[in-house]
């Protein structure tokens, strides 16, 4: 029995958009914060999958590298990092999780309806546009991104320096003992203050005063 | 599969986060990682509208929102480490009190 693309693609669709549901499921009602971290990475891997079904490699691979190595990891540190303790059962059985569970399901609900309803006339109802061989996602992206939309690009690089600079500003702390260079300080320094000149006899040299001790003792 | 899939797909992963963060009495990373998730949801969004309706733009403000989302959670997350160092707690209930 032979699949057929169209069949073969469905089957990869449904397969990894179940595993999406399920890992973000597990990181909002798993115990240890360490495995709902964990459980994120494996969510951001099946929406690759599902972003590469519909042929956006870029940012498919873009949310691999970014998220998953830099803003994942940058989660697990301070997991691991920060002490946090594991809590027991039974206070996640709370009073709150009923309320929560019936707000989400009356949104999910909600949602369901404008699709079904509200918007069913609205909603595109194309093809996916297939791209002939030797077409470059990376490439659309890019001329886009730095022809018509050059000024936004580098409104968001300076967004990370600044998400840079606050980061370090907020996390640094004064510690006794630290070495840290005052500048403004080195800066204001005068020589005279710091050197100050003695004038006293000179000292005899150790060899000297060896042989005068002997000297006396003969 | 079509849209539809897509839509329907984000639509349950942005239902769950927002459960995620009501439900979670436990620490503030897990209601960050929520919004991460949020995030993923409309990102999922805007990837298969700029596809199936053959328009790069949506992509490239998907591409936006990473960087941004990127920024925010590494501040988010300093704000995070300075909070347990002065109340050595991260559990949502315990931190209740401004103080101006």
């Amino acid at each position: 029995m032979i699949i057929s693309p169209e069949l073969f693609q469905q089957i990869i669709f449904y397969v990894f958009a179940t595993f999406t549901v399920g890992s973000a499921m597990a990181v909002v009602s798993v115990k240890n914060t360490i495995y709902s971290a964990l459980f994120l990475v494996l969510c951001f891997f099946n929406t690759a999958v599902l972003w590469l079904l519909i042929e956006a490699e870029f940012l498919a691979i873009t949310l691999v590298l970014v998220y998953v190595g830099a803003v994942m990891v940058l989660f697990l540190f301070v997991v691991m990092m920060l002490d946090v303790k594991q809590l027991k059962a039974s206070q996640l059985k709370q009073s709150y999780t009923k309320a929560a569970l019936l707000i989400a399901a009356a949104m999910l609900v909600e949602l369901m309806m404008l699709f079904a309803y509200k918007l069913s006339g609205q909603i595109p109802t194309n093809e996916l546009v297939r791209q002939e061989q030797g077409y470059s996602n990376v490439a659309e992206v890019g001329m886009e991104l730095f022809t018509k939309y050059v000024y936004p690009f580098e409104i968001a690089a300076v967004i990370l320096l600044v998400a840079i600079v606050a980061a370090i500003m907020l996390t640094m702390r004064k510690r006794d003992g630290n070495k840290q260079m005052d500048a403004a300080k080195q800066i204001n320094i005068n020589p005279a203050e710091r050197m100050r000149v003695v004038s006293m006899p000179a000292e005899k040299g150790q060899s000297q005063v060896h042989e005068q001790n002997r000297g006396e003792d003969s | 599969m079509s849209l539809q899939h897509y839509l329907i797909v984000s639509a349950i992963l942005f239902v769950i986060s927002m459960a995620g963060i009501f439900v979670n009495r436990r620490n503030v990373l897990v209601v960050l990682m929520s919004i991460e998730l949020m995030l993923l949801a409309v990102n999922t969004n805007l990837v298969a509208f700029s596809k199936y309706l053959d328009d790069v733009q949506g992509q490239v403000f998907v591409f936006f929102i990473l960087t941004v989302a990127a920024a925010e959670a590494a501040i988010g997350l300093a704000i995070l480490v300075v909070l347990f160092r002065n109340k050595k707690t991260l559990e949502v209930k315990e931190i209740n009190e401004l103080e101006g």
